[in-house]
């Protein structure tokens, strides 16, 4: 239960960072550490040389800029879960890290790392998709940004090439009044979800959908989002007929994913409820006021 | 092997030493320091035994390396009583309310409950069970843990009010 021995980098800038990456054999970036320490002392992982950025100050903060708010690849999870700025404008964050491991690990854990780690069952990719974010690449030829969309090549892979490095996500805040909902069926507190659920709407005065967007994690290998449902709710009345449309979309999806614990139809099954929970939390939210004020 | 040479102050003691790159937080302390009030049950992050105050932050020492912490300040279970020695209010209600039977998990449930009440000197009992969620113990059924955490709030809220009253 001891890593494998390796040889430590503490890059202080990201030109520093990237060079290292192009020059060094079989290198590992360290973030939070919150995934790839228990990787390494179990012996999965054996890089030769470990890139820490936790002493790189450009990757951590978060800001409103350009109408987007913008959060280092660093910042750690408890600094996103408490920040003002976030429980103002995407709420459903603060409520989503509520169900993120336990305080110890969002001490240390970053929002880079999770989505650059990308577990399916994870909860952070899953509101970045919701929250349709962004991802900033850097890499030789410069800054790239890829959208959450495309963001998962395979399994646990992002889709960013050897030679780049994360440094933030920006997503822009959906518009005053949203209603939001982060919903998950876990075996404890803490743990990684079996299936989460993120939703966001807007609802107008006559209670008719005119923003919406769903996205599920623990089905499949990147945040799955229900579009075509999506598509078909803008313009309908927030009600349980709305709810069953996009539930019902939930059957055809192919593909769910399993394991030895839990099969593709519970996995189906515990999305079709779960789904159906956010969304309602959400409408109920939508266009009340009350509710910005009474998380965290 | 690579060393490295790092500087670190452990309740309030400056330490430097040369460490191994892969040489994990709590297994310095441990066996450089010879601190083995820090305990180590899964090594992966997932019972809590080995959580450390690492700037006032709850961490777990064994998914941190050594010299990361290097130029930080970390408490252990060792700097938690009172300078002349006396149990902490936390500690005193642990003693009193049987919060611990075995003393496996205790060092990090006081690390982690000790950040808890610097924040929140009223937590509900949801908020101290949320606290601990990371911290695995076999023994008391968490009960008592809770209860006493409860009872050291209310005494450091005792404390605190002739004190606020001075200040204004």
């Amino acid at each position: 239960m001891k890593p494998a021995p390796f040889k430590y980098h503490a890059p202080t800038s990201v030109g520093e960072a990237l060079q290292l990456l192009a020059k060094l054999e079989n290198p590992k970036i360290l973030a939070g550490g919150q995934s790839l320490m228990p990787m390494m002392n179990f012996r999965f992982m054996m890089p030769s040389h470990i890139i820490d950025l936790n002493q790189i100050d450009e990757l951590y903060g978060i800001e409103l800029r350009d109408q987007s708010i913008h959060i280092g690849a660093m910042t750690r999870q408890h600094d996103i879960q408490t920040s003002d700025l976030v429980k103002k404008f995407a709420p459903i964050i603060p409520d989503a890290y509520d169900l993120v491991s336990h305080r110890q690990i969002r001490n240390r854990g970053t929002l880079g790392g999770s989505l650059c780690h990308l577990d399916p069952s994870s909860e952070q990719p899953c509101f970045i998709s919701a929250l349709d974010g962004e991802i900033e690449v850097m890499g030789p030829n410069g800054r790239r940004s890829i959208p959450i969309g495309e963001w998962t090549s395979t399994y646990m892979t992002p889709a960013m090439n050897d030679d780049e490095l994360m440094i933030g996500t920006s997503f822009k805040p959906w518009p005053d009044g949203h209603g939001w909902a982060f919903l998950e069926y876990s075996r404890r507190h803490g743990d990684y979800a079996i299936v989460g659920v993120a939703v966001l709407s807007n609802i107008n005065e006559k209670r008719e959908i005119t923003k919406i967007s769903i996205s599920i994690c623990g089905i499949s290998f990147a945040p799955y989002r229900l579009k075509d449902a999506e598509t078909n709710l803008i313009g309908m009345v927030a009600d349980q007929h709305a709810i069953e449309i996009a539930i019902k979309s939930i059957d055809s999806i192919e593909d769910v994913m399993e394991d030895a614990h839990n099969s593709s139809e519970y996995r189906r099954h515990l999305a079709k409820v779960y789904t159906r929970r956010a969304i309602e939390l959400a409408f109920q939210r939508a266009n009340n006021h009350n509710y910005g004020q009474n998380t965290h | 092997m690579d060393k490295i040479h790092i500087k670190v102050s452990v309740n309030h003691q400056m330490y430097e030493k040369d460490v191994d790159s892969r040489c994990t937080l709590g297994d310095f302390l441990r066996n450089d320091l010879g601190l083995t009030g820090t305990h180590y049950g899964c090594e992966h992050g997932v019972c809590g035994a080995c959580t450390v105050l690492l700037n006032s932050k709850s961490v777990r020492s064994c998914l941190l390396l050594a010299v990361q912490a290097n130029g930080s300040e970390i408490t252990t279970i060792e700097g938690l009583a009172n300078d002349d020695g006396t149990l902490s209010e936390l500690q005193q209600a642990f003693t009193e309310c049987h919060a611990l039977q075995c003393g496996f998990c205790t060092p990090g449930m006081l690390t982690t409950l000790t950040e808890l009440l610097s924040e929140n000197l009223s937590p509900t009992e949801a908020q101290v069970k949320s606290a601990i969620s990371g911290n695995l113990c076999r023994c008391t059924g968490y009960q008592p843990i809770v209860d006493a955490t409860i009872l050291a709030a209310s005494r450091l809220r005792d404390k605190s009010i002739p004190s606020a009253a001075i200040k204004q």
